[in-house]
This record gives C-alpha cells, structure tokens and sequence, in this order.
C-alpha cells in the first residue's frame, strides 16, 4: 500500500538559507546590473577578454577530455598495485589549493624549474609557462582527473555481460561498446570542464595577464582593484554572468555528485586485452604530469616551513577561521535547505554553480562600498562566497541521506510527539554524520584555498594564506611561497580530513 | 471507545468508507484482500491521511484534526520501528518522553518495561545487534511504555517466523491487553486473527465492516473473506 506523503516539515531555516544564498547569488548580480556602465559599450581590450576566457576554456576541456580517454580506458582494463589509490587520488584535485598547484608547476615549467633548466643544458631555447598554454596546462591539471573519473565510470558502468555477449559475438568492443558510451559521456565531462575553467580565476591571476591573456574575470580584478572603476568592474561581471549561465544552461541537467562518488573498484572483466605496456605507459605518464607537482611543493616548501615570514602565521590564522566559519555555515545551510525540500531547493542547490566569486564579489563591493570600507568586511564576505559556492556540493552529498531518513521514520517521529526541531536534531543529524562530516570538510578545504573574492577585497590586515602566498610569489621569493604552499597544502587536507573523519566515527548507519 | 464515524478516506484514486466502532479492552484485526485498504484506514486512524469527511473519536474526543503525536494512539509499522542510532533504552525511552535523557524514575521504569518483554540487559545495545525478534520486543516495549490507550499494529510481526510472531502475538495478548485498552491489528494471516483477536473488520470491497466475533466470522466467512482465505471454491 502507498503511503501519502506525511511530513515534519521544518521550513524557516531552509527559507532564510534561500534567502541568503539569492541574495549573494541574484542580489550581488542585481548591484552588478545596476552600476554597471551599460552606455559605453564593450572595448576592443573587452572583446579580447571575452574571447581568451571562452577559447582557453575550449582548449583546457578539450585537451582534458581527450587525454582522459586513454587514461581511463587503461585504468578500466587494468589491474595493478595502488589502482584503487590513484583512483581515489584523482579525485583529490578538487580539495586541492589552485595556487598551491600552480606554484608546482611553475617549480617544473616556470623560467627557473626543471623542464627550462634541462632544456639550457641541452642548449635549447628557454619555454615560458605564462599565456594562453600556462592557463591550459594548469586546467588539464586540474581538469584531467577529474576527465578520467567521469569517462571511467562511463565504461564502468557498461554492465559485464554485454562484454561476454560482445566477446561471444566476436565483434568490436569500441564500435559496440565504447564509441557508444563515449558519445554519451565525453559531452558531459566537456562542459562541466568547460564551465569551470570559465570560472578559475587564480589560474589566470598567476599565469595570464597582459592583452593577450586576460579571462573576463582578471579584467573584473584589474578594474577594480588598479582602476578603481566600478562602472566598468560591473559591466564585465555582467558579461562574465551572461558566459556563465549561458554554459550552466547546457551543463543543468548533469550531475556534479559524480565527481566525488566512490564505488570504482571494479575492474571490467574483458577478452580484448590491448597491449598492456602501453596501458601501463598511459597511466605512469598521467601519473607522473599529476604528482610531480605535488612533490616539488614538498621538496621544495619543506626548507621554507622553517622560516616563514610571521605575516604567513597570521594568514593562516585567518584562513582557518575563515574555512571554519565558511563550513559551518555551508553545513547548516545544507541540512536546513535537504529538510526543508521541494522545487524552490533544487533551484537554489544548483543556481551558485552558475555563479562566479569574482562576480559575487563585485556585486558585494558594490554594495558594501556606499556603506563601509570593503576591506573590513573581506573576511566575512569571503566566508559567505564560499559557504555558498560549496553548497550545491554538500547539498548534493545529504539530500540522499535526509530524504531517506524523513521517509523512514517521519511517522513514527510524528507519533511520538516530535516537533521539527527535535526530530531535527535527534533523528536527522545522527543518521547524516557521514555525509555531513564529507560536506563540511569539502566546504572547509575549498573555502581554505579559495583566492578569488579575498582578492578583490583584502588589505594586508586581511591577507588569507593563498594571498599570502600569491603575494610571496609576486615578490619572487619562491623558498617563502613554497613554504607557505606546503603549509596551505597541509591545512586543507587536514581540514576535509577531520571533518570527513569526525563524520566517520561512530557513525551507526 | 475509538470510532469511525462515516469516514471517508481517499487516496488517489482509492477510496475506503469506514462507519464501524472499535471495543474497549480487545483486540480488533483487520483482515481483507491486499489493497483493500487496511494499512490506508491504521493510517488515517493515527493522524497520517487527513479523511475527506466524516470523523474518528475517541470517546467523546474528536481526533480527525488532531496532530499524530497529539492522539492518544501508539503505533507499530511493518519496519523502521526502532531509530538505528539510539540504544535499546533509548528507543524505549522515547516511549515515556519524545528526549534523550530521562529522570532517574523514568529510566527505572524503562528498564523494568525492558525487563517485562524480555530484554533485561540489551539497555546499551544498539537494535542493529539485536535479532528480529529482539527488535520486535524493544518497540513492544515503546508502547508499553507510552502506556496510550490504543494501539495500532500495521503487521509488525509480519516478517519473523511462524514460531516468533507467536509468541509476540502472545506477548501482545499478555502485556499490552488490558481492559481499557483498544488494540487493532492489520493482519493477512487467519491463524494470527484466531490466536490473538476477539474481533475481526473485514475490509474489502472499499468498506471497512463492522466487527464480527472471530470465531463467528470464520464459522461462517462472508462470500469475500471466503474467497480471500481460499475456502470458497470447496
């Protein structure tokens, strides 16, 4: 027998959860529209803008998803040693500091890292990172895992018998099996790459710049933080929105839960071996491109730890206030948008996927700035930008589990007498530690390397690690902003780590 | 005396009249095809389906707009009975007062309850470590603590063995029934309804009938209760 729907609902929370996540997402966009110096047009430095921003974004989704083909097929036919680790650790990049990462290939392709000082010895010309290939190898960094576990589940998913069946045929396993599936997967991991490098502001701040690398986002910045010109800040905000929800449009209906999901365990049982060391070779080279990076942030911050400017300590204080203050409130706003529930959710969970920081941020500047001095409310703001940008993916990750205790045990907490608050706190929360725990590390770990907002609004009395850091970087002292690189590392591990394991822990499931 | 009074009940495209009143101090089983519409009446009985119209009373209190923790009505569903997270004690608990921590006297009571349906001991225990019939006896227990003075079981005992259910049936019969108290059982099995009912409600055809003595009902069953227990063809 169906049961009619009966629920303790619990609405305000979830109401002025909304509330703040249109205001900083809608409002700051409607300050945006509002000053925005419409009448001027675009300039040709605009038009160039626009266009860098949208053709490194093809590039880098582009090249990510091509190169994430082989690798996932390799990984998908393969079993070896520490697959389960590196397929875990794919999905590391995305708790990863984008400056931290930047930095470490900088130590490999930068004027002074490994590739140039091999290539003097060689005695060949010099390569330089900055520009348009800067911007799109940092991208496939980032993008390239995330590339190979969304293509990787697509193949598998495709279930084991259709393998046997294609293998008793004796046919084709690409033309039957993983043309098909590629086709169906590759577009999606394409435009989730491609959204999110329209949106990776620190990746241009460190390696673009100059007219013929600038994203609209570093223009938002310029305008703002050299030119103190409003007008123009707001218009290009205005046309970074437009790119954006123009791609989130198309991007709507995917899934962005995958791109932490476990579960790839399973390796595809199948009768077309391939040549195995090529397989292997594929895997190594990826493995290589993506950890080498990491490993001179150590090799190379390891010295640094040791004598770090004090003002690095100070920064670090900030940021892990900030990170804490950014989880909680990304944390509760979570539980009290899953509880509350219902279509107006579902818009407000996906709508800070379409935002940028830097255009909530400008939107922010606008209107604190009639008000009070935007510096001092750098922080605050920073945490609220954060809170937000994390919440569609601590959303994503409770509203399975919340839903599923509201429909088990809603009734039988309605006949004993719950209120919505207790049935809150004594049945929901202890049944969603795990994912709980998951979200708010994510929420802290992304808020702790996040250089995106904090740039448009800090002084030195507000400087954040990651712009601690930047500035270091600025200033050429590589030893200092290693250091600092390891220590930003270090904190956002370690945050998602606690977090995540204080939701482990005695979690009775 | 807990009372149907021309209940109307929709769901969807389901609907159930129900004008029937339940004895004090017994134990009532619905019995019918399935969906005919048993768990769909237990449901609007504890505040889950609002009726369309008509009222439920309890005496002379009128529940139809009264919320479900507000009803001096207990409850036991087929599953999810007891909250995974919280202790066999605690779980019980909640049957004295909807928190987690209880006075003294209160725990006191909670563990003679346990003790009374054979769960001396599991206090600490979480009801993932329990058996199915242990777990069976810790809701048991819930309502019994409650101490409201109708129950409602929507076949909670449906997925132990003959054996087990038996014996809860009994433990039911022993512990729960007393004079003052109406118990109405969902049930599709004839031997529970004989073992533990005094009365049995037929529902069938979108009716909920009135209550018929049991061992008149299966002397001589109505053409659908026939059908349904396999005996009509003979």
């Amino acid at each position: 027998m169906a049961h009619s729907p009966f629920t303790i609902k619990l609405r305000w929370p979830g109401a002025l959860a909304g509330a703040l996540v249109l205001l900083l997402t809608l409002g700051t966009l409607g300050a945006v529209a509002w000053q925005a110096e419409w009448v001027g047009g675009l300039s040709p430095a605009d038009y160039a803008a626009i266009r860098f921003t949208v053709l490194q974004a093809l590039a880098s989704a582009a090249i990510s998803t091509m190169l994430a083909i082989p690798v996932a097929r390799a990984l998908a036919r393969r079993q070896f040693r520490g697959r389960s680790i590196l397929i875990t650790l794919l999905g590391a990049p995305f708790l990863l500091p984008v400056i931290v990462a930047v930095l470490g290939l900088l130590m490999i392709f930068g004027r002074s890292g490994l590739l140039n000082g091999g290539l003097a010895w060689l005695g060949l010309p010099g390569f330089s990172i900055y520009g348009f290939h800067g911007v799109v190898m940092a991208h496939v960094f980032f993008n390239l895992p995330l590339a190979t576990r969304l293509i990787l589940q697509g193949w598998l998913a495709i279930p084991a018998e259709r393998f046997r069946l294609t293998a008793s045929l004796n046919a084709s396993v690409w033309q039957l099996l993983e043309r098909p599936m590629l086709r169906a997967v590759a577009p999606g991991a394409f435009l989730v790459i491609f959204l999110i490098c329209l949106t990776s502001f620190a990746v241009a701040l460190t390696l673009g710049g100059g007219p013929r690398a600038t994203t609209v986002e570093l223009a938002i910045y310029q305008a703002l933080r050299f030119d103190f010109d409003l007008g123009r800040a707001a218009l290009l905000a205005g046309i970074q929105f437009l790119l954006c929800a123009c791609a989130a449009l198309v991007v709507w209906r995917l899934s962005t839960a995958d791109m932490l999901s476990g579960g790839m365990d399973r390796r595809v049982q199948r009768w077309d071996s391939g040549a195995a060391w090529l397989d292997m070779l594929v895997i190594s080279a990826a493995a290589i491109f993506l950890s080498l990076p990491l490993a001179m942030i150590v090799f190379r911050g390891l010295p640094g730890l040791v004598d770090l400017p004090v003002s690095v300590w100070w920064a670090a204080a900030r940021s892990i206030s900030v990170a804490l203050v950014s989880a909680l409130l990304c944390s509760g706003m979570a539980v009290a948008l899953a509880l509350w529930g219902g279509r107006f959710v579902a818009v407000v969970g996906v709508l800070p996927l379409a935002a940028s920081g830097l255009v909530i941020g400008t939107g922010a500047f606008l209107l604190i700035y009639p008000v009070m001095n935007p510096a001092k409310a750098a922080l605050v703001v920073t945490a609220l930008v954060n809170a937000t940008l994390a919440l569609p993916f601590a959303l994503r990750a409770l509203e399975p589990g919340i839903d599923t205790a509201k429909r088990d045990f809603d009734r039988l907490a309605a006949s004993l007498g719950f209120g919505p608050w207790r049935f809150a706190r004594m049945i929901i929360l202890p049944r969603v530690r795990r994912p709980l725990g998951f979200g708010a590390g994510l929420a802290a770990a992304l808020s702790m390397g996040d250089l995106g907002v904090i740039a448009l609004f800090a002084g030195d009395a507000q400087e954040t690690l990651p712009l601690a850091m930047y500035r270091l970087m600025g200033a050429y002292q590589m030893q200092s902003a290693a250091g600092a690189g390891l220590l930003l590392l270090g904190l956002s591990l370690s945050l998602f780590w606690i977090f995540d394991k204080g939701g482990r822990a005695h979690a009775q499931m | 005396m807990l009372k149907c009074e021309n209940l109307f009940l929709k769901q969807g495209d389901f609907t159930l009249q129900a004008d029937l009143n339940f004895p004090k101090g017994a134990v009532t089983a619905l019995m019918g095809p399935s969906g005919a519409g048993k768990s769909t009446l237990l449901a609007a009985l504890a505040g889950f389906l609002q009726p369309v119209s008509g009222r439920i009373l309890y005496d002379s209190a009128d529940l139809t707009h009264i919320p479900p923790g507000d009803r001096p009505i207990s409850i036991l569903f087929q599953d999810n009975n007891l909250f995974p997270h919280l202790t066999i004690a605690q779980n019980a608990g909640l049957g004295v007062r909807p928190v987690l921590r209880l006075k003294s006297d209160e725990l006191a009571r909670v563990a003679e309850v346990l003790e009374q349906v054979g769960l001396a001991g599991f206090d600490a225990r979480l009801p993932g470590d329990l058996s199915g019939g242990q777990q069976s006896r810790a809701a048991l227990a819930r309502v019994l603590l409650a101490e409201r003075p109708v129950v409602l079981l929507d076949e909670p005992f449906a997925a132990l063995g003959p054996g087990l259910k038996h014996e809860m049936l009994d433990l039911v019969k022993r512990t729960l029934l007393t004079p003052d108290r109406t118990i109405v059982m969902v049930t599709h099995d004839p031997d529970d309804a004989k073992r533990a009912a005094q009365h049995v409600v037929l529902v069938a055809e979108h009716t909920a009938n009135k209550p018929e003595p049991t061992s008149s009902i299966f002397a001589s069953p109505p053409a659908v209760l026939a059908r349904y227990l396999g005996t009509g063809m003979d």
